[in-house]
């Protein structure tokens, strides 16, 4: 089982998404942005951080890089894609996703321990949830609030596309609370917060996280047997 | 990309013509040179300096860069550093920043700087800048920086002005340090009128490396090439070290006006990121024999430096120097202080590799001259000699000044005017106001305003930060060795004994640490003060420095490296003496660190460690209901700290303890409140009825942390304090089925009522 997790120029939680892979049980393998070629991979994060350094749009940029070709293009033959905050924003850039994101409504970069509801289950990378289960992951973004017209959000609630949605308290102005989206496939997931950092309580606030990339792990399998 | 206006190439000094013409008449003293400064220059060189060379002295001889007015007291240090203490250092005073054994192979160094007066100008810049800048000096130790904290001073909470420079400062340090993907673990933010107009932003990096992977900032080798990395060089920050480190800051802009821009430097986190990712890339690959970073003093400062520290001169070719400005001259080339700038000594053998890693994460590379025989610093621009100077002259030779030194006369009525004479709150009802307006104090509430800007995740390995008392990170994911850093000054201790306040904030920073459960190993500081013309500043900063060292070496720790900022004053009000006090600790295996919140465990006795006096000289609750500084600090007794680091570091060791938090401004009332609402989780507490129940809760001596204990350990660790003669006293339980903090015979306060007050002030300033 071998997960890709890109870096881009200005990408910061690759190491953190290689050692939640790796927690998983499964081979992390480094993509670079530079290279279009994923190594043959399985399934592939696109990891938090600031791909050159976020400026235009977050992830505008990044969403041309070389890498994305293969990426966009696996992507649209079913293989599991990941993209954890930044990498949320290039998917969305990239319109594989749909909505996009902007700054957060208090205008400030929050970083805090958050709790999400798991809305849909059935997701290549959120499987291993019980639906409607409650976990806590941190979410550190400045322009993490998510938006979209009121059809298009009335489509991803009915065809049961909101993945996850902030419970408590919306850090960031998000609309509906949604903190992460689908594909119609359900093999494409992006979400603001961090599940990478939340595979072990030493350095995490749980290990709610792991469950995303353990998903994958057995929707590879499945998909090979 | 042109910032300039389109002009006709500058007017170019050379030295031939500076020889020529020797009676021109110089601005040395718009650019911050004394008269007898500006003689000295003539006399090195035989001749009056160029222009060019007038700007390199006048950025190099200022205060920032050659710590004219502290040098003379660095002896301190030198006097108490023990064969011992210095066994432990790799790299100390004088280098980039410092750098310390932590075990297993590992060097750990760290530094922390003061941005202060850019900070002032514009807050985001500033403050951003300043991070940039300490975190160049740990890559060009050949580290990895690891993790930030900053140690920040405002005027007071509700001014107007604060409004501007707060919001400013901790979006600056956001905005940067958490582009460049450094998690942020901790540091102060405290508020106090003296400071406005002159806020302190001292921003601190932690790094590591391999031990034989060390490098420091040396030019040898005749033949080996000068590389100059990163940005291009711009007209911004251009005399920004002279003209605002060096005399009280009147806001002028420098230079000859011909070009107004703004003398604060513009920050690109993004370059920077990847500056660090391609140097650590240099290192792994073994392409450089010496490294510095551009900061203060840009090029002047990395060319001379280089030279001075190697065993040969150097030839710059000046005009190769990629710019993003037109029609820049060679003074203002070798003052401007653009950012993410690096300069390397290579071998030729090893230029082509090395630009090619420099082409791969897109950094700008550019040879700009070699290291030579001899011993001069020889600087052309297009052909003609602009510089010819010895570096040293410039980096280690500068002017040292032994300034007047006077105990100000008000010091004896201060200490006289003591707190004993201040009204007390009496009764349980007043106890209970007094907790809370305490909480809510601007200098005791949740600091969660600034600090949730900051992210404190990334990378992977933080194991503790903010609001814990220290942040600490793993540095070998393998065995779990790890280090823990805290920053600490209470300014209001230092204003009333300098010597002794210093030793405080030295005795708070060290206990913090092993409050984490590390060991303290090493020191490092920020010495935050008014004008050095002013002999009362000069008593101040003349005792901290004695105190700090004395305390060190009674601690067994060394001071590293440090930071000097003078002239924080307006008009003649001088801030806080400020000498913020940042120790290092280690941990063998972060798994076993304590944590700050308790209900971790079922069943947990809460212990007091320490005395309790009564002592309320400079303290919060002093400040907070009367307005009142006077009287003496708490006393310091640094063997005490020793033997307390000792326990709490083998209680962690042991699994003994499972929570603790150390006691400081606001005392125990304070570390109540916050324990319980850290660990969001109840607790019976019974005060000793042989004290005053104020003076127990409120009174802020040295040497206190409260732990929690599994009550299956309350034996064996109350005995091993016994057996070590450290006074405990039971003080109550945590009560996982409680939602509130109870007191007893004083109040019951319900966590929610708590949370409010301790949480509530600063959105209620700053904005929800």
């Amino acid at each position: 089982m071998r997960i890709g997790a890109v870096t881009f120029p200005g990408t910061l939680d690759d190491v953190d998404t290689v050692r939640a892979i790796e927690r998983a049980g499964a081979e992390a393998v480094a993509l670079w942005h530079g290279d279009a070629d994923l190594r043959g991979v399985d399934a592939v994060v696109l990891p938090g951080g600031f791909s050159y350094g976020d400026y235009l749009r977050a992830g505008a940029i990044a969403r041309f890089a070389p890498v994305m070709e293969p990426v966009i293009d696996a992507a649209r033959k079913g293989m599991p894609v990941l993209g954890i905050c930044n990498g949320f924003q290039i998917l969305c850039e990239a319109g594989l996703l749909p909505g996009a994101l902007v700054r957060n409504h208090k205008l400030r970069f929050v970083c805090r321990d958050q709790w999400l509801r798991v809305e849909s289950t059935t997701t290549a990378w959120t499987t291993r949830y019980e639906p409607g289960a409650e976990i806590l992951v941190p979410v550190k973004s400045g322009e993490g609030a998510y938006m979209a017209d009121e059809r298009e959000l009335d489509t991803l609630e009915g065809e049961g596309r909101v993945v996850f949605r902030y419970v408590e308290d919306n850090p960031n102005g998000s609309r509906r609370d949604i903190a992460g989206v689908s594909d119609g496939s359900g093999r494409i997931v992006g979400l603001m917060p961090h599940p990478e950092h939340a595979t072990d309580p030493l350095t995490g606030p749980t290990d709610d996280g792991l469950g995303i990339f353990l998903s994958a792990m057995d929707n590879v399998k499945q998909g090979a047997a | 990309m042109s910032q300039a206006q389109p002009q006709t190439q500058p007017h170019v000094e050379t030295v031939a013509h500076a020889e020529a013409t020797p009676e021109e008449p110089q601005p040395y003293t718009e650019l911050g040179l004394k008269d007898d400064e500006y003689a000295r220059i003539r006399s090195i060189l035989g001749r009056r300096p160029t222009e060019a060379e007038l700007a390199m002295y006048s950025v190099m001889w200022s205060e920032h860069c050659s710590y004219k007015s502290s040098k003379v007291h660095w002896r301190h240090w030198k006097e108490n550093t023990t064969e011992e203490m210095r066994a432990k250092m790799l790299a100390g005073i004088g280098e980039n920043a410092g750098v310390v054994d932590i075990g297993d192979g590992w060097a750990v160094t760290f530094k922390i700087e003061s941005h202060n007066h850019p900070s002032y100008v514009e807050p985001y810049q500033g403050a951003a800048t300043g991070v940039g800048g300490i975190v160049r000096d740990i890559i060009a130790m050949g580290a990895r920086p690891l993790a930030l904290l900053d140690s920040l001073r405002f005027g007071a909470a509700e001014a107007i002005d604060t409004k501007r420079v707060l919001p400013g400062v901790a979006a600056g340090i956001s905005g940067y340090g958490n582009c460049l993907g450094l998690p942020n673990i901790g540091g102060e933010v405290v508020f106090d009128t003296t400071y406005q107009g002159n806020p302190l932003v001292n921003a601190m990096c932690v790094g590591a490396m391999r031990a034989e992977d060390l490098h420091l900032a040396h030019a040898s080798g005749t033949g080996n090439k000068v590389i100059l990395f990163g940005a291009r060089t711009g007209l911004d920050g251009i005399g920004g070290v002279s003209v605002l480190a060096s005399e009280t800051f009147t806001g002028e802009e420098s230079g000859s006006g011909r070009k107004k821009l703004p003398s604060v430097q513009v920050g690109d986190p993004f370059t920077e990121k990847v500056l660090i990712e391609c140097c650590l890339e240099l290192f792994r690959e073994e392409l450089v024999v010496g490294i510095q970073d551009l900061g203060g003093a840009g090029l002047s400062c990395a060319t001379s430096e280089l030279a001075s520290a190697g065993d040969g001169g150097m030839r710059v070719e000046l005009d190769r120097v990629p710019l993003r400005a037109e029609g820049m001259t060679p003074a203002e080339v070798l003052s401007s202080e653009s950012q993410e700038r690096m300069c390397a000594v290579v071998r030729p053998e090893d230029l082509d590799a090395f630009l090619r890693v420099c082409a791969k994460w897109d950094v700008l590379a550019t040879e700009i001259g070699e290291v030579t025989e001899g011993e001069r610093l020889e600087i052309s621009w297009h052909g003609e000699t602009v510089v010819d100077v010895p570096p040293r002259s410039l980096a280690h030779e500068g002017p040292e000044y032994h300034r007047p030194i006077q105990r100000p006369a008000a010091q004896d009525a201060l200490q006289a005017d003591s707190p004993g004479r201040l009204p007390r709150p009496s009764g349980a009802t007043e106890l209970r106001e007094t907790v809370l307006r305490m909480a809510a104090s601007p200098n005791l509430c949740s600091r969660s305003w600034v600090t949730d800007q900051y992210d404190r995740y990334v990378r992977g390995g933080t194991v503790l930060a903010q609001p814990a008392d220290t942040g600490m990170i793993m540095v070998d994911e393998r065995t779990g060795r790890g280090v823990a850093a805290a920053t600490d000054c209470n300014g209001r201790y230092v204003k009333l004994d300098p010597y002794t306040g210093t030793q405080l904030a030295l005795a708070e920073a060290y206990r913090n640490v092993a409050t984490g459960g590390a060991t303290p190993l090493a020191v490092t500081n920020c010495l935050n003060f008014g004008s050095a013309e002013d002999p009362g500043v000069m008593w101040q900063f003349e005792q901290a420095v004695r105190g700090l060292a004395e305390g060190c070496a009674e601690l067994g720790i060394p001071v590293t490296g440090g930071n000097v900022s003078f002239y924080n004053q307006t008009g003649d009000t001088a801030v806080l003496p400020t000498p913020v006090v940042g120790v290092l600790g280690v941990l063998d295996d972060v798994r076993r660190r304590i944590p700050t919140g308790i209900g971790g465990e079922p069943g947990e006795t809460l212990l007091l460690l320490g005395d309790t006096r009564e002592e309320f000289g400079g303290s919060d609750w002093a400040d907070v209901v009367h307005g009142h500084l006077g009287g003496l600090p708490p006393a310091v007794d640094l063997l005490r700290e020793k033997l307390l680091a000792e326990i709490l570091v083998a209680g962690s060791r042991d699994g003994m303890i499972s929570a603790a938090h150390d006691l400081s401004g606001g005392g125990l009332a304070q570390t109540l409140v916050e324990t319980v609402l850290i660990g969001q989780t109840g607790a019976r507490v019974v005060l000793a009825d042989d004290q005053d129940p104020f003076v127990q809760l409120f009174s802020e001596s040295a040497g206190r942390v409260l732990v929690a204990v599994p009550r299956t350990e309350e034996l064996r660790f109350t005995e091993l304090c016994t057996a070590r003669g450290l006074p405990w006293r039971r003080t109550g339980v945590v009560d996982p089925d409680s939602d509130a903090l109870e007191i007893q015979d004083v109040a019951t306060f319900p966590i929610g009522e708590l949370r409010e007050a301790w949480e509530s002030t600063l959105p209620g300033l700053y904005g929800a």
